[in-house]
């Protein structure tokens, strides 16, 4: 694992990374990688990947009606930063 | 440029907001123009620790599609997540379908200016949930994020690049407009933002086989905008690769103001969405029974309509396109047709002329007609039945727009009874010849043009109520003396 | 026998026979509390109060001589479990100052049992962990021995059960969050199968693998809580319409007959001898009782820690990525645009192992590296529950060792991420396949306890109660507390 590239991953994770932690990480990370490398090895040709652990399932339907009720006030309690009902980030230019 | 060198190459991503009351994964409204974040719930908020729970409706209404564009219905479809960091995206991934959408390969037939028909091809249709809304003013150094929309059903229409110029993407996204309407899936609402097109467009040399480069052009919301913005874009492409350059792919925001293209700078990095099988979600098995539970439901399509029409009422293949632009509208004329069914044509050019021009001016819909369709029928009966001349008609409708009242009250009330009676007409003409004895002998000499003349003044003293066939026929008998 | 050491149906008959009251026996769990909590840190949030009230409100319903099995009797949850109007963290910064607007589901079906909550259990950080070495609150200790770690990710709730504060703790099982810490504090530790418990309001870690669970001494107690915990629940889509049976009914079913599979793969290398001698002796008593030991081998387990760290890491990297400072949770302070709030809220936020399964996650998951690893790994993934389907086809269950070995000293794993990984070599492979597994105390090195796992097909929850059940009746294992928590 090149720093480039734990770079380039947590920034895709927004993780904020200075140099000091990129080796640490860059370790760590190799060395998972290479332990979960041995999956090579598996026979894998006639299988097919497995999202969900029990077989057959579908997904159940619910009826279209409407249940919730506005408790915004409520959720925005844990807001780090609202005004007029808005959740507030730095300014975005679009 | 140079149409002979150049090819466009056009695909269309249409986001249509599917019309279920509740949201596709929690159950909170959907309904627009609510205060900011009244209508978002834990499930919509991307709390820590809810799960989404799959809408019947959604699924109904994606089907319903499907079958209407003569698309398969995949059996087990596949919600995947598509990840990535945005403000207005609170889990930090859409919930959407990737490899195994609901709705397969389709089509939709278009009719272009000049009468032929064009098969577009639908590449796949499939559900995901729309994102919330970031306001950007009046917040000084903030962005504000309303999350009502997040959660929205969406229906993501994906046509594959068979259009060749805006019209024909005009004439697509127009279609695929009236169906979702027709099929009641969709409000087709652009201003609210319930039916939104991302054009992509690429232009090569003729003749040649790879595509060129395409730039997507986001969020257009009208049909006038898609037309103005793909112009744009390929003459900005031709100019860069004439000019040696190469074309970018990216994308870019229309902005009507500016009537331009430009790079979307806070997309441009390329995004790994890291597609995978949402884990919260199984897959969505639709089964024959299911099929054929919705098909029932379709109702008559806007092709179907328009055959029907075109041959019923012997209209072109174009007028009865226009005429069933919408269902409304459709069933707004055949009502009209039904009290007038001995001239169609008399009501398709009634329809598609005086009616359209009055909703139009007034930016009202067929369905806040301030005429319902028996009124116009019977208008368009004194017509047919010679009350009144077709030109005298046009300034009835206008006096029944406004007022609401009917025909006979209006033509009664100001006396627009046409004049048909030949010794009233004789008489008038009459009085025309007296008064104007120089023209008369002009014409006598052989100035034809003066026919007009003595019709326009016939009909100033009638009030414009002479019968003009008969006008014509008595004058030209007593002109010839 | 005081309050703390009695079972949860003792303490149902006790309370309902007017012997003491939930707010004496609240009481006295609190006090427990209050005298351990300096050693031992099992508890990230201790809600007295609430308590007391709870209590009275139950001594209340059974004074009218209403109410059920579990009314008045004390319970503490895994901080991972969404609790309304009380601070739910995940043991981590991100949430420090998170208090949830709602009750998971398996909170409010207990709330509505009328138990009574004395806290929240401290974890491994978003249940990332095997030893409770990951929390922002720092680590939990062995009740056995405090220089020792718990376990993990459930290291709070398997502290608490072990050293009496609680009678039963809820937990949440991974890749052997319940079973791991169950067997290195000498108690009994349930995962049911996946779909069997509601997800609704348990913080996602994994979301195809976790599933909410419980810590007790006894399976006894176990069946008496599931049957209360287990169901469908609507607003989960992984939750399955199985009708819940009467555990504590089916706790008595006899052995005779019953085939046990000893999977080759847990009998091999690592295993230390002082833990294979008390899992064989567990398994004497089994025969003696009447079940027949068959071996069984699954070729792929092998490769389940290595599927798992694709997989679960995987799905974290994006059941995380709402924890971005925005709606909920920390926020950096001050920060410049965008770019810089979402990376800096989650840098601060998070500690070292998080973001190392993160950062695994999403390379696992980016272009170029998703058929390679993700695929790869959902494959093995069914390799390994084909096998397990195929082994069930001889044997009703199957036995092992739930840890390679006992309580280790905290630090002493913590330099290499692999080396703790590998401490849940015995316990993935279940959760992959989404069975059902438990594990109960067998025996003791070196006065440290030891697990015996036992893991059944889909839906057998009662099938292994039983079978545990069978196994407590005969020996008292399960009932040793610490030295200084009798």
């Amino acid at each position: 694992m090149k720093p480039e590239q734990i770079a380039a991953i947590a920034h895709l994770a927004r993780l904020s990374m200075d140099e000091a932690e990129l080796p640490r990480y860059q370790e760590s990370l190799a060395r998972i990688l290479s332990f979960v490398g041995d999956l090579e090895q598996a026979q894998t040709q006639d299988v097919s990947p497995m999202s969900h652990p029990l077989p057959g399932l579908v997904q159940r339907l619910r009826a279209d009606a409407v249940t919730e009720t506005d408790a915004h006030e409520l959720y925005q309690a844990n807001a780090p930063q609202v005004a007029a009902s808005l959740y507030l980030v730095p300014k975005v230019i679009e | 440029m140079n149409n002979d060198t150049w090819e466009t190459v056009i695909g269309l991503e249409i986001h249509a907001q599917l019309a279920t009351k509740s949201k596709i994964f929690s159950a909170s409204a959907t309904a627009y123009g609510a205060p900011p974040n009244a209508q978002a719930n834990l499930v919509d908020l991307g709390y820590p620790g809810v799960l989404p729970v799959l809408n019947q409706a959604a699924v109904t209404m994606a089907v319903k599609f499907g079958l209407a564009i003569a698309a398969q219905v995949t059996p087990l479809s596949v919600f995947a997540r598509k990840n990535y960091f945005y403000p207005d995206l609170p889990k930090g991934y859409q919930i959407s379908q990737y490899e195994l959408p609901i709705v397969a390969k389709g089509h939709m037939d278009i009719v272009l200016e000049d009468g032929a028909t064009k098969r577009i091809g639908i590449t796949r249709a499939h559900l995901e949930e729309d994102a919330g809304k970031s306001m950007h003013e009046g917040l000084g150094a903030f962005s504000g994020i309303d999350l009502n929309r997040a959660g929205t059903p969406l229906l993501e229409i994906v046509s594959e690049p068979d259009m060749r110029s805006a019209h024909e993407a005009v004439a697509y996204m127009k279609k695929i407009h009236t169906l979702v309407r027709y099929l009641e899936i969709c409000d087709g609402n652009m201003q609210e933002g319930s039916f939104r097109c991302d054009a992509n467009v690429s232009v090569r040399r003729k003749g040649a086989d790879k595509l060129g480069t395409r730039a997507e052009i986001k969020n257009i919301n009208s049909f006038r905008f898609v037309e103005k913005a793909i112009h744009y874009e390929v003459a900005r492409q031709i100019d860069i690769i004439e000019s040696g350059g190469k074309v970018l792919q990216e994308t870019r925001l229309y902005d009507p103001d500016k009537g331009e293209t430009r790079s979307m700078r806070s997309k441009e990095e390329a995004n790994d969405y890291r597609y995978f099988p949402d884990p919260d979600l199984l897959p969505v098995a639709v089964d024959a029974a299911f099929i054929a539970g919705v098909r029932a439901t379709l109702p008559e399509l806007p092709d179907e309509k328009a055959a029907r029409f075109a041959q019923a009422f012997a209209l072109s293949a174009y007028d009865a396109g226009v005429l069933t632009a919408s269902r409304e509208l459709g069933d707004y004329f055949e009502a009209v047709v039904r009290e007038i069914p001995q001239d169609p044509k008399l009501a398709a050019n009634w329809v598609m002329g005086e009616l359209a021009a009055a909703l139009n001016r007034d930016g009202i819909d067929i369905g806040a007609s301030k005429l319902a369709a028996g009124r116009v029928a019977g208008l368009l009966k004194r017509i047919a039945d010679g009350t009144i001349s077709g030109k005298i008609a046009k300034e009835v409708f206008e006096a029944m727009w406004a007022s609401g009242a009917d025909a006979d009250s209006v033509i009664a009330e100001k006396g627009l009874k046409q004049i048909s009676d030949p010794a009233a007409i004789e008489k008038a003409i009459d009085e025309v010849f007296a008064k104007s004895p120089g023209q008369l002998a002009d014409y006598r000499a052989g100035k034809d043009k003066l026919f007009g003349f003595f019709v326009g003044q016939v009909m100033k003293a009638t009030g414009g109520k002479a019968n003009p066939g008969q006008l014509n026929e008595l004058l030209k008998k007593k002109l010839a003396g | 026998m005081s309050l703390h050491t009695k079972s949860l149906a003792q303490l149902a008959d006790g309370l309902r026979a007017h012997e003491f009251s939930s707010v004496e026996l609240t009481r006295a769990l609190l006090e427990r509390i209050e005298t351990h909590q300096p050693q031992l840190n099992a508890l990230i949030s201790v809600t007295g109060p609430s308590a007391m009230q709870a209590a009275a409100v139950a001594d209340g319903v059974l004074a009218r001589g209403g109410g059920g099995p579990l009314t008045g009797i004390p319970l503490v949850h895994k901080d991972i479990f969404c609790t309304e109007g009380v601070r739910t963290t995940c043991a981590s910064r991100m949430l420090d100052n998170f208090v949830a607007p709602y009750d998971a589901t398996v909170v409010a079906k207990l709330k509505a049992e009328g138990m009574v909550m004395l806290g929240k259990a401290n974890m491994d950080e978003f249940a990332m962990g095997s030893s409770n070495e990951t929390s922002y609150y720092g680590p939990v200790r062995n009740p056995w021995n405090h220089k020792l770690v718990p376990g993990g990710s459930s290291g709070g709730s398997a502290a608490v059960v072990a050293a009496r504060l609680a009678p039963f703790a809820s937990a949440t099982d991974t890749g052997g969050s319940i079973r791991q810490p169950a067997a290195l504090c000498g108690v009994t530790g349930f995962k049911p199968t996946y779909g069997r418990v509601s997800r609704y309001g348990m913080i996602a870690f994994a979301s195809s693998l976790d599933q909410g669970g419980t810590l007790t001494v006894s399976a006894a107690d176990a069946a008496l809580i599931l049957r209360a915990m287990a169901g469908f629940d609507p607003r989960d889509s992984t939750s399955v319409e199985h009708a819940v049976p009467d555990y504590v009914a089916g706790l008595d079913q006899p052995l005779t007959g019953l085939k046990i599979g000893l999977l080759k793969e847990f009998f091999e290398k690592g295993l230390e001898p002082d833990n294979e001698r008390c899992v064989r002796a567990a398994l004497a008593v089994y025969e003696k009782l009447g079940a027949k030991l068959i071996e069984v081998s699954l070729p792929n387990l092998g490769l389940s820690v290595p599927a798992y760290y694709v997989v679960a890491p995987a799905e974290c990297s994006s059941n995380l990525a709402r924890f971005d400072g925005v709606r909920f949770g920390h926020r950096a302070k001050d920060p410049k645009d965008l770019l810089d709030l979402y990376k800096r809220s989650r840098g601060e936020g998070f500690g070292a192992e998080v973001k190392r399964r993160i950062m695994t996650g999403t390379y696992v998951l980016s272009a170029g590296y998703y058929d390679a690893f993700y695929i790869k790994a959902q494959k093995v993934r069914r390799l390994i529950a084909n096998e397990f389907e195929r082994a069930f086809g001889q044997v009703d269950v199957l036995m092992g060792p739930t840890t390679p070995t006992a309580a280790f000293e905290l630090g002493s794993k913590t330099a290499d991420p692999i080396t703790m990984y590998l401490n849940d070599i015995y316990t993935i492979g279940a959760n992959l396949a989404g069975l059902p597994a438990m594990s109960i105390p067998c025996g003791f090195t070196q006065n440290l306890p030891l697990g015996l796992q036992i893991i059944g097909r889909h839906f057998a929850e009662e099938r292994l109660l039983s079978v545990a059940h069978a196994y407590q009746r005969e020996t008292d294992w399960h009932t040793r507390v610490p030295p200084g928590y009798e």
